[in-house]
């Protein structure tokens, strides 16, 4: 599908990417690398605007998390699925949720390794532990594709490696920003390489070559 | 006005003001010794005597449940008109409720509901929740926004704040609730001036019989029940507070009023007496002599109050935020300081001002001393917690020089700020303070209540609330040509949406 074409994509009126095609196959899980600020978060966001225009269900991780931290790691998962309810029965899920509810949410929280910190608020949590919180609201949402801006950025390496194993199970379609080049060539099937506001290369994940990585990184 | 206005040429047209008001502003202490007055209340104060202890223990309970239920009340109404505050309907409504002063809330509903506890109750709930009304929904506009963006579009409004919204402004709610609290059981103790059974009747009825000692243990009373009340109310514990203050409530035993009291308030009292004669045509005579004969004068006495009070206030400030700094007045020097200060701000200015006419008798002395030294503390502490957070060079100086080289200088437009701040507060409050027999607004009110004249008080009334709303939005726009803005640190919040240019 066709998600954006001819684009300039920035904040504020200033641009970060020009005149930007994308095309992205059901099946695909594409990796966004590049050095902070080479514009892959807001190549992100205008990625998930236009699936959602296309009514495709989303799971988001952003950046920062987008954690409420007063809550429960729990009721943090069991956000994901708010929209598919009314008013009334949240309201019940948040004073508490029923049995159904809260093991779909453990599942979840099981499949990040968090199942015992379930009933701890977030703002209690470390850093590594409230993204691996905002991935597993992203599990418990789940849809056809899940789009994420450095998912497993906070997590150690070996961690990294069985999430990403478990984000290729669980979505059909997936687009991460990574900041690693071994997790992306491990996990992604396409790599799309970003450097001063510019596609550099787009290419099958078995062909990225080392020369490549490093001028995506020089300065 | 101008766009842009220099500090100093404000204060030296605020100080100006107030030398012009001076020969209006009446200080005459004639036929009273304030000293032998001041040498009986000191006796009375340093040897408190707690034997009516149990008529006091029941007013500090009924004071406290007043203070309790009726933040409690308005702040849930508040929170309920907070999402809803951008609407111009919810958000005059709030105006309206909150620049009308608790004590005015009292005076008009003891006309409906006669000495009962609705009274209290909605004398405090009903100002607040328009308080409420307002900060909640600022709160609410500055608690984070991206959890709810995360939840998507799709999410009903009532789903996206009870997850979204409230538990990310839940602390700082909570502790403005706590704030609110302190300033309902000052508000609670005062309500007893006008004759609900709280601490300031206690307070009243010992005076009047001049038993000082009695009256010096219930401001000892007072005074701890201020100080420590972070230490008894406790977020987990509100509901249980909550629960107590109903049941004591329940307690209380108020005379019957009239069946259709509020129908008749509403229906005939409140009807400007020629309407209700059938003469429409002496509307505009009955009006004029309002106008000329009560609101004019009043408002002229309010005005000349609040001026002399601001200054007297403002130098109090000046030279209080320098005495709870150590670096400057020395351990022992901050600490008495700060004791002062405390004693001053924790006193409702009514009730200073009560005390105040004790010694002075009437005029308007006590009405400015009250005044100017109740806010003069506050905006003196405030600075002086500024202060002590400023960062200073190694080998900055000690004591004035300090002070003057580094504090005063970096602290005026912090100072300005409050002193506009309090200014709409300070005129509220010489409004109120006409209760007491100074001829400000507040007495033309009493007087016109007292004669059962409630047309003629609704119409005070709505004039100052008026001056209020008037005041308070001119010293924000005086704020903001100073520079001095908000009080409030206004973050901007990192991550915001990036926006699509050119054609998608």
């Amino acid at each position: 599908m066709q998600l954006l074409d001819g684009v300039d994509l920035g904040y504020d009126g200033a641009p970060v990417l020009r005149d930007l095609r994308l095309t992205i196959i059901p099946g695909q899980r594409v990796a966004l690398l590049g050095r902070s600020g080479s514009g892959k978060s807001t190549l992100l966001t205008a990625l998930r605007d236009a699936l959602l225009q296309r009514d495709m269900r989303v799971a988001l991780v952003p950046q920062d998390h987008a954690l409420v931290p007063q809550l429960s790691a729990l009721r943090n998962v069991l956000m994901g699925r708010l929209d598919d309810h009314g008013a009334l029965r949240n309201l019940r899920t948040l004073i508490r949720p029923s049995r159904a509810d809260r093991n779909a949410g453990l599942h979840d929280l099981d499949r990040v390794g968090l199942t015992d910190q379930a009933d701890r608020a977030v703002e209690t949590l470390s850093g590594g532990q409230q993204q691996r919180v905002a991935l597993a609201r992203a599990f418990h949402r789940g849809g056809d594709v899940i789009v994420g801006d450095e998912p497993l950025s906070a997590v150690d390496p070996r961690q990294a490696l069985a999430l990403a194993d478990q984000i290729h199970h669980a979505f059909p379609t997936a687009i991460l920003a990574l900041h690693d080049v071994a997790i992306a060539r491990a996990f992604a099937t396409r790599i799309i390489g970003l450097k001063d506001g510019a596609v550099l290369f787009d290419l099958p994940a078995d062909q990225l070559d080392p020369a490549r990585t490093e001028a995506l990184y020089a300065r | 006005m101008p766009a842009s206005l220099s500090r100093g040429g404000l204060v030296a047209v605020f100080v100006a003001l107030a030398v012009i008001c001076l020969p209006f502003a009446d200080l005459a202490t004639a036929g009273h010794d304030p000293w032998a007055e001041l040498g009986r209340m000191a006796r009375g104060f340093l040897s408190p005597d707690f034997t009516a202890v149990e008529q006091i223990g029941w007013a500090v309970a009924l004071t406290v449940a007043f203070a309790v239920a009726g933040v409690a009340l308005g702040g849930l109404a508040g929170l309920a008109l907070a999402p809803f505050y951008r609407l111009r309907p919810v958000s005059w409504l709030a105006i309206a409720l909150r620049s009308v002063h608790e004590l005015f809330w009292a005076l008009l509903l003891l006309q409906v509901f006669g000495i009962s506890v609705w009274s209290g109750l909605l004398a405090i709930a009903l100002p607040y929740a328009g308080i409420f009304a307002k900060v909640l929904s600022e709160i609410l506009d500055e608690a984070d926004p991206r959890p709810s963006r995360w939840l998507g579009v799709r999410v009903d409004p009532l789903t996206r704040f009870l997850w979204a919204r409230a538990p990310l402004a839940r602390p700082q709610m909570v502790s403005y609730a706590l704030y609110r609290l302190e300033c309902g059981l000052r508000s609670s103790a005062v309500l007893g001036f006008v004759g609900l059974p709280t601490l300031g009747y206690q307070l009243d009825s010992f005076f009047k019989l001049g038993n000082y000692g009695a009256a010096g243990a219930v401001m000892a009373i007072y005074i701890l029940l201020i100080a420590t009340v972070r230490q008894w109310m406790r977020p987990r514990l509100a509901l249980a507070w909550l629960a107590a203050a109903v049941g004591v409530l329940t307690q209380v035993s108020s005379p019957p009023m009239g069946q259709g009291a509020f129908w008749r308030f509403l229906t005939q009292d409140i009807v400007p007496a020629p309407l209700r004669a059938g003469d429409p045509a002496a509307l505009w005579p009955w009006l004029q002599d309002l106008v000329t004969g009560s609101i004019l004068p009043g408002l002229g006495a309010t005005l000349v109050v609040a001026q002399l009070a601001l200054i007297l206030a403002g130098a109090l400030a000046f030279v209080g935020q320098a005495l709870i700094v150590p670096r400057i007045s020395g351990r022992i020097g901050a600490w008495l300081g700060h004791l002062v200060l405390v004693l001053l701000r924790s006193f409702p200015e009514y009730m200073l001002a009560y005390l105040f006419l004790q010694v002075f008798g009437p005029s308007m002395l006590p009405a400015i001393l009250a005044l100017g030294l109740h806010n003069g503390a506050i905006i003196g502490h405030l600075l002086g917690r500024q202060a002590r957070t400023l960062t200073l060079r190694p080998d900055a100086p000690r004591g004035l020089t300090l002070w003057g080289w580094e504090f005063v200088p970096r602290l005026f437009g912090s100072f300005i700020a409050l002193c506009l701040y309090r200014w709409e507060i300070i005129i509220r409050e010489s409004a109120i303070l006409g209760l007491l027999g100074v001829a400000t607004l507040g007495f033309y009110l009493d007087d016109a209540i007292v004669a059962l004249r409630m047309d003629r008080a609704v119409v005070i009334l709505v004039a100052t609330a008026l001056v209020t709303i008037a005041i308070d939005a001119l010293s924000r726009g005086i704020r903001a040509r100073i520079g001095a803005g908000e009080l409030q640190r206004r973050d901007a919040l990192p991550g915001r949406v990036a926006r699509q240019a050119g054609p998608s």
